[in-house]
C-alpha cells in the first residue's frame, strides 16, 4: 500500500499557495496549524511559525478563512492542529462544526491527551512512553489514523531518526489495525524513507515550515524528495 | 486515580508523552502520602533545615482598630514559603528514582528553594527563568548558580515567568525518563495542584493552631495574596472547613486571572486565565514577579465560583505603599507579593485578620527604591 505522507504548515496569508504545492510534491494529507500563543509540544521553528503567524493576525477567524481558502484549492484531506486553548475560547462543539463546515476532514489537538474530552472526534497521539492500556484507548476512539510521536520532546529536525519509532509501531500494530502516521523528528529523505519503513506514513513539520519560507516551488520540490523516498 | 478536577478547572491538558509520568507522580505521591516516613523525613527538615514552625506576629500599629496577625513565611529559610513545596517535592523524586529536577521561575524564589533542596540532596538542577527576569533579579540568578543549579535563559515570548514554565514542561518532555519537574505553583496539571496545597498546608495548620492558643478563636478573615495561589491555597487550607471564617485572596490588579480573566488552558489545567477572545494568552503586568503570571491555580477558581474565598485586587501603588507602611509601623520589610494582601486589611469587615506574609522584601529593594528616588520617605 502506497505509504502516506502528510505536511504540516501553519495557517497565514500565503498557506494556499503552498498547500497546492505541497500536494503537487505529493501530499496526501495537509495538518494546518492554528497558531497559539504557549504552544508546548512545539521546538524552535514551529515556535518562531506560531508567532509570525500571530503578529500577523492569524487568529481562530482567519485561521479558519485560510482553511476553506486551502479547500477550495486542494482535494486532500485537510486536519487542523492546535492546542486546547482555542478550542476553548471558540466553544469545544462550535470549533469542530466550524472547522468541518471549512473543509476539515478530522483536528488533532496538540495538548488534549485521549482522557480528557473523549467527545471531541479527532486524530489521537501517542508517544513511546504510552502504555499498552493507553495505545488501546487512543486507538479506539481515534478518528480514521493514529499519530505516533516518534521521541520524548518537542517538534523539530533531528540528527537521525528516533530510535523509539520501531518499538511503538509493533506495539501499536498489537492494538489496532488503522494506520500508523509517524511525526515529530523526520526532516530528511533518508529519515522519512526509514520511518516509512516501519510505519504506513510519516508527518513532516517543522523542516517543511522552513522550506515553505523559500516559497512554493522550494516546498514542492521538498515534498517530492520525502515522496520519492518514502515510495522507493 | 482521582480525576484531579475542582469544579470545572484541573485536569490534565498536556502532550500525551507527558500522561504515564502524570501517573507514577500521582501513584508516588499516594504512596507517601500513606507513608509515614515520608511525613516524619518531611516533618524533620521542617524543623532542622528549614526553620518551621514559623510563628504568628501581632503587627497592631499596622492596622489601628483591627486585631491583625501576621504569618511569618518570610522567616522560612530561603525568604519565602517556597521552600515547603520544594523539600517536599525534591524527597517525592527522590522517592520516585528521579535524579534530575528542573523548575521555572520567575522573581527567582522558587528557583532559590529548588536550587537549595537539590544541592541538599545531590540532584542536578536545571532551573528556566526568562531572560528579562534575569536581567531583573540578578542576585537570584547568582544565587541559584552558587547552589550548583544551572540557570538557563528563556528568550522567547514575553521572557518571562509564563514562557519560562512553558520551557521547563517542554524540557520535562524531552527528558521525563529521569527528571522530576518540581512546579513552583498550585497550577499544571493534576496531581500538581494537589501536591503543591498540601506541601503548602503546613502554613495553613500552624497558623490556625496558633491563632487558637494566643488568641482563643479563630480569625474572621484570612487573606492571602494569589499568583499562582500557593501561599493562599496553603492558608486556606487550614481554615476552609471552618465556615465562619472569611478567605480572601489578593490579586495585583494587572495580573487579576480571578478577577477578570476566562476560562482558558494554560500550562496543562483548566483554569481562569488572561487571554483575549481567541484563547491567546495575554501579558500579565506587576510590580511584583511573583504575581506576575496570566493563569491561577484551578482550586482558587472552584472557591471563588462556589463563593467559599473572595478575590479582590491591588494595585502596584496600593501594594508599595502597604510595603512602606509595614517597614515603618512593625520594622518587617514584606515581600511585594504580600504587600498586595496587606494592601486590603483595613478596608475588610473584620476585627480579627490573619494575613500570610509569605515572603520577605530583600529581594524588591532594587525595584522599590527605583520607584521612590526622588520622593521623601
Amino acid at each position: 500500500m502506497r505509504k502516506r505522507l502528510s505536511i504540516y504548515l501553519m495557517c497565514g496569508p500565503e498557506t494556499p499557495a503552498l498547500a497546492e504545492a505541497a500536494v503537487a510534491g505529493g501530499a496526501d494529507l495537509l495538518e494546518l496549524g492554528f497558531p497559539f500563543s504557549d504552544p508546548l509540544a512545539d521546538g524552535p521553528v514551529i515556535r518562531r511559525a506560531a508567532e509570525r503567524a500571530l503578529a500577523q493576525g492569524m487568529r481562530t477567524a482567519a485561521c479558519l478563512d485560510c482553511l476553506a481558502q486551502v479547500r477550495s484549492r486542494v482535494e486532500v484531506p485537510l486536519v487542523p492542529m492546535t492546542y486546547a486553548s482555542l478550542l476553548e475560547a471558540h466553544g469545544w462543539d462550535a470549533f469542530a462544526r466550524d472547522a468541518e463546515a471549512r473543509g476539515a476532514t478530522s483536528l488533532i489537538v496538540a495538548d488534549l491527551p485521549v482522557d480528557e474530552r473523549p467527545e471531541l472526534r479527532r486524530v489521537q497521539l501517542v508517544a513511546p512512553t504510552s502504555t499498552d492500556e493507553r495505545l488501546r484507548l487512543a486507538a479506539g476512539s481515534t478518528d480514521g489514523w493514529l499519530y505516533l510521536v516518534t521521541l520524548t520532546g518537542t517538534t523539530g529536525p533531528r540528527a537521525d531518526l528516533s530510535p523509539a519509532l520501531a518499538g511503538l509501531v509493533e506495539r501499536a500494530r498489537a492494538v489496532t489495525g488503522l494506520p500508523l502516521l509517524a511525526g515529530f523528528g523526520i526532516s530528511t529523505p533518508e529519515q522519512a524513507r526509514a520511518a516509512a519503513g516501519l510505519a504506513d506514513g510519516i508527518v513532516v513539520g517543522s523542516r517543511a515550515v522552513e522550506i515553505a519560507e523559500e516559497g512554493p516551488d522550494a516546498l514542492s520540490r521538498y515534498v517530492a524528495s520525502l515522496r520519492q523516498a518514502i515510495d522507493a | 486515580m482521582s480525576s484531579g478536577l475542582y469544579g470545572a478547572y484541573g485536569g490534565r491538558y498536556v502532550p500525551e508523552t507527558l500522561i504515564p509520568a502524570l501517573d507514577e507522580l500521582e501513584q508516588g505521591w499516594q504512596d507517601a502520602l500513606a507513608d509515614e516516613a515520608y511525613a516524619a523525613e518531611l516533618a524533620h527538615l521542617a524543623s532542622t533545615y528549614a526553620g518551621r514552625p514559623t510563628p504568628l506576629t501581632a503587627a497592631e500599629r499596622f492596622a489601628p482598630g483591627k486585631r491583625l496577625y501576621l504569618k511569618r513565611e518570610d522567616l522560612l529559610y530561603t525568604g519565602a514559603h517556597k521552600l515547603n513545596n520544594a523539600l517536599g517535592q525534591a524527597v517525592l523524586a527522590r522517592r520516585l528514582g528521579k535524579g534530575r529536577i528542573v523548575a521555572e521561575t520567575g522573581a527567582g524564589q522558587h528557583g532559590v528553594a529548588t536550587a537549595t533542596v537539590c544541592a541538599r540532596f545531590g540532584l542536578e538542577c536545571v532551573v528556566y527563568m526568562g531572560s528579562e527576569d534575569m536581567r531583573r533579579q540578578r542576585p537570584n540568578v547568582e544565587r541559584m548558580g552558587l547552589l550548583g543549579a544551572e540557570v538557563r535563559p528563556v528568550e522567547f515570548g514575553t521572557k518571562t515567568l509564563k514562557e519560562a514554565t512553558s520551557e521547563a514542561i517542554r524540557d520535562w518532555i524531552t527528558n521525563v525518563e529521569t527528571t522530576h519537574y518540581l512546579i513552583g505553583s498550585c497550577v499544571g496539571p493534576h496531581p500538581y495542584p494537589q501536591i503543591v496545597r498540601e506541601l503548602q498546608a503546613v502554613i495553613g495548620r500552624e497558623a490556625r493552631e496558633q491563632m487558637l492558643e494566643l488568641e482563643g478563636r479563630l480569625p474572621e478573615a484570612v487573606v492571602a495574596c494569589v499568583g499562582g495561589g500557593s501561599n493562599a491555597i496553603g492558608i486556606f487550607a487550614g481554615f476552609v472547613d471552618d465556615p465562619d471564617v472569611q478567605l480572601i485572596g489578593v490579586e495585583a490588579a494587572g495580573a487579576a486571572s480571578l478577577g477578570s480573566g476566562r476560562p482558558g488552558v494554560l500550562h496543562g489545567a483548566r483554569s481562569p486565565v488572561l487571554s483575549d477572545e481567541d484563547g491567546q494568552i495575554a501579558d500579565a503586568h506587576s510590580i511584583s514577579a511573583g504575581l506576575d503570571y496570566p493563569g491561577v491555580g484551578p482550586e482558587h477558581a472552584a472557591l471563588r465560583d462556589s463563593g467559599r474565598a473572595r478575590y479582590l485586587g491591588a494595585t502596584d501603588e496600593e501594594a508599595l505603599a502597604s510595603f512602606r507602611r509595614l517597614a515603618r509601623t512593625e520594622g518587617l520589610l514584606p515581600a511585594l507579593e504580600p504587600a498586595h494582601a496587606l494592601a486590603r486589611v483595613e478596608g475588610l469587615d473584620a476585627e480579627l485578620i490573619l494575613v500570610c506574609l509569605s515572603g520577605r522584601g530583600d529581594k524588591d529593594l532594587a525595584e522599590v527604591m527605583s520607584l521612590t528616588t526622588g520622593s521623601p520617605p
